[in-house]
């Protein structure tokens, strides 16, 4: 018994020399591109919601919550997406120690559920929205909720937050919005 | 003994597990090095494009090198689903031949188009060999942009070979026909069937072709072809076969004579006969289709001349090398010297040499003549032969640095011979009966002699078995040292005959992503979802759906007022302006394919509903994350209804 698990032994390790070397070489793949879709390079196309949002000085703290919650791949995929986009103000608006508490690895998930909170499948710029409104219909968000659209005047308002500005993108649509939706 | 046994036992385990970890760690490294070689990991991209024809698919395929791995099939001169090319209305001319609607052919030539000699990687051209035309297809887009028909041919096998600036792409004829074609006894082919070899003029700019003019020559069946370079340049050379002008059992009685010929075409020589007005304009038919990219649109126009000349007559325009047992390949050595003729039923290859040739040509060293062209001294022409080569020469390329590589087809094997000393370096087995083989740039001035491909007939056991039929084997080798080595086997799809391939450097950049949404001039084309629209045209049975598709919806989506007998064309705009974001459309019981619309094109399929309902349309092509909710409804009512045109999305 004790000859033949040392024979064994031995031509385990006979195999696993000879196996090791094939191992190495196919290692790290999934990091060669670890953006997904964000990391394509294409000058071409029109922008998307990502591209739009990283070129607009006022979404600064949304992109690095979007890079902190490693979301950038949503926002670049085929869509459509609606993405409701806090300006800086919406963000130092909130509590304070709020965004800087968020922006913690360990908050990562919880982060992720807020930026999602922002973004509904389909295309719904500003005349989208006030058909919504006018018809009753509910936005239904990518994290599950359902967000009501309501109107005063001409203005458009999603879940009390305002809708300043509507901008088409390639995949989508952005909503300028002056509040965080929580 | 026990202990004895024991140890004897570990030796034998011990050297059966080494040897096999030697012999693992020997293919391993081996197949280790050949993996390394063309594994192209996740995310990384091919070093060469290779454009393999489809042969009876009727289209190209582009394959990536190293790894072997298909990057796409382009419709050329078979309908394809696919894209719904040769389905949609915008198509369809693309197919006009003097034949009417054509919807298949047989795809044998590709070749990159040449300035200087070297690929430039603009156009890459292709024949039809079954009925005769010539495509060009743009290496922006990918798409086939023109057909010709090539008239007065039949069997357009010699073709669609380029001159080294792309002035000409050339069409010979394998099958002489009676021309003009009439009613007369087979038994009459001697003398009376001829055999067209057409030069077809390529626009420096815009690559439009113009069948500038064809060379009648005598009724022999005229096979491939490859123009000089260099010193050659001017010069065109096709290999004949039957030169005995047989009619029928051709395998017997077209190997009769021991040598066929290379027929030398002095084409410059042409050129000035044509500016004398030394040529017959003759009544002829052929179809000639030009593909618009602004409009997305095929025309077709008949053309009704042909300028030709009588090589019997023009003196110094055709020359005969005589050349052994029904030569199949002519290749052209990089400097334009060496003249590669591969007569398909003999052992050896024979050489010829273009300054002997030319040195013959003034020395007047004929051995008589066939139909009054000059038959050349087959001794003054020749420069060497590759004795016992092999057995079935077909095809020959080069790499370069002065060694071409010939395929056999009966010996199955790729064989690396030396120019100038005619001596063979190194042989290696193709799986199994070679036909053409392809290094990128291995026809021009320029070879990329990195890598070379065989491209088989036969695949038998090479993959798993689907059945009585199966795709046909290609390999790639390393050729970059002394001897070939074998990298990879893949399947090719249709069946490989030639096949061009360039470094992707010279093509990935020019990729076109995406049309222009604002340079579409297509006249049913909308810019936006305002200006879609249902429009009949008058109080005909004509109705036109001005249509647009952006994620994720058609608009309009709902259409009522569309009677039975109805011809309703649904032109379909792609209002996308992103990379690889196409959509489909397809119509329940449309007696078409479905049609997939790049960003900015316009597409139009025709419907003509034959029942009263309401019928679905849908997004072919999973667009977005809302695609299964992309489709729509048609409402048919009864010839007699008057219930008016409508339309809308969303209720408006």
């Amino acid at each position: 018994m004790k000859t033949t698990t040392f024979l064994t032994t031995l031509l385990l390790l006979a195999t696993a020399a000879c196996s090791s070397k094939s191992e190495q070489s196919s290692s790290n793949l999934p990091n060669n591109t670890p953006l997904g879709q964000a990391s394509v390079v294409d000058e071409d196309s029109d922008p998307n919601i990502l591209q739009v949002a990283i070129g607009s000085e006022d979404h600064s703290t949304l992109v690095a919550a979007v890079q902190a919650a490693g979301i950038e791949h949503v926002l670049v995929n085929a869509g459509p997406l609606t993405v409701f986009a806090p300006v800086n103000a919406a963000f130092d608006a909130l509590p304070a120690g709020t965004v800087e508490d968020l922006l913690k690895p360990e908050n990562k998930g919880k982060l992720a559920g807020i930026l999602t909170k922002h973004a509904a499948p389909g295309s719904y710029n500003i005349d989208g929205l006030k058909k919504e409104a006018s018809k009753g219909r509910k936005l239904y968000m990518a994290d599950g909720s359902y967000l009501t659209v309501t109107t005063e005047g001409d203005e458009v308002f999603v879940e009390g937050a305002k809708v300043i500005a509507s901008i088409q993108t390639s995949n989508g649509i952005i909503n300028v919005v002056d509040k965080v939706i929580l | 003994m026990k202990l004895t046994n024991y140890i004897t036992l570990f030796a034998v385990l011990f050297a059966m597990a080494s040897s096999a970890c030697m012999q693992s760690n020997n293919n391993g490294a081996l197949g280790g090095s050949a993996a390394e070689k063309v594994y192209v990991a996740p995310g990384e991209q091919d070093e060469f494009y290779a454009f393999l024809s489809g042969g009876y698919s009727g289209n190209l395929t582009v394959y990536g090198l190293p790894s072997g791995r298909m990057l796409k099939e382009i419709p050329v001169f078979s309908q394809f689903p696919t894209s719904g090319y040769g389905y949609s209305e915008e198509t369809k001319p693309m197919f006009n031949t003097s034949y009417g609607f054509i919807p298949w052919d047989d795809l044998h030539h590709p070749d990159i188009s040449q300035t200087n000699g070297e690929l430039d990687g603009r156009w890459i051209f292709a024949n039809a060999n079954n009925t005769p035309r010539i495509a060009r297809i743009s290496l922006e887009t990918f798409e086939t942009e023109e057909i010709i028909e090539i008239p007065n041919s039949a069997g357009n096998h010699s073709s669609s070979f380029i001159t080294e600036n792309t002035e000409y792409v050339v069409a010979g004829t394998r099958f002489s026909v009676p021309v003009p074609q009439r009613d007369i006894s087979i038994d009459e082919y001697k003398g009376n069937f001829k055999g067209a070899v057409s030069f077809v003029s390529v626009d420096e700019e815009s690559g439009r072709m113009d069948l500038s003019f064809q060379i009648m020559m005598p009724g022999f069946n005229y096979d491939l072809g490859h123009p000089g370079r260099g010193d050659s340049h001017g010069w065109f050379f096709f290999t004949t076969y039957n030169t005995e002008e047989a009619n029928t059992l051709l395998e017997v009685n077209a190997s009769q004579n021991d040598k066929d010929f290379i027929a030398a075409i002095n084409w410059k020589k042409a050129e000035e006969y044509i500016a004398q007005g030394k040529f017959t304009t003759m009544e002829s038919e052929y179809a000639h289709n030009v593909y618009d990219e602004h409009t997305h649109t095929g025309t077709s126009t008949m053309k009704k001349e042909v300028r030709v000349l009588d090589p019997t007559e023009l003196p110094g325009l055709v020359y005969f090398l005589p050349t052994p047992k029904s030569p199949h390949g002519v290749d052209v050595d990089p400097s334009g010297e060496y003249i590669v003729g591969a007569g398909k039923l003999s052992a050896s290859l024979t050489v010829h040499s273009f300054s002997n040739m030319m040195e013959a040509i003034e020395n007047e060293n004929f051995d008589g003549d066939a139909y009054g062209i000059p038959i050349l001294n087959f001794e003054n022409v020749t420069a060497g032969q590759v004795e016992s080569a092999g057995l079935g020469p077909l095809h020959t390329e080069f790499d370069g640095r002065g060694n071409a590589y010939t395929t056999f087809f009966i010996s199955s094997e790729v064989v690396k011979w030396e120019l100038g000393s005619w001596e063979v370096i190194d042989r290696k087995p193709t799986y199994y009966s070679v036909g053409h083989l392809m290094i990128p740039g291995g026809n021009s001035r320029e070879p990329f002699g990195k890598y070379v491909v065989a491209m088989n007939k036969i695949t038998k056991d090479r993959y798993l078995p689907t059945g009585p039929e199966m795709e046909h084997s290609a390999q790639l080798y390393d050729i970059s040292g002394e001897k070939m080595e074998l990298l990879l086997d893949f399947p090719t799809h249709g069946e490989p005959h030639y096949a061009a391939g360039a470094p992707a450097s010279l093509i990935a950049p020019r990729s076109k992503k995406f049309y222009q949404l604002e340079d579409n001039e297509h006249p049913y084309a909308v810019m936006n979802e305002g200006e879609t629209k249902v429009v009949r045209e008058g109080n005909s049975n004509v109705v036109h759906v001005y249509m647009s598709t952006i994620r994720s919806h058609f608009a309009p989506d709902n259409i009522e007022g569309i009677k039975v007998g109805d011809k309703v064309y649904f032109h379909i705009t792609n209002l996308e302006q992103d990379f690889d974001v196409p959509h489909g459309v397809a119509m329940i019981g449309a007696n078409t394919s479905e049609l997939l619309i790049m960003p900015g094109q316009t597409k139009t399929f025709l419907w003509e509903p034959e029942k009263v309902g309401v019928w679905p349309f849908y997004c072919t092509d999973f667009c977005s994350a809302l695609h299964q909710e992309m489709q729509g409804y048609v409402r048919v009512s009864p010839r007699n209804s008057n219930i008016e045109l409508s339309w809308s999305l969303d209720g408006e």
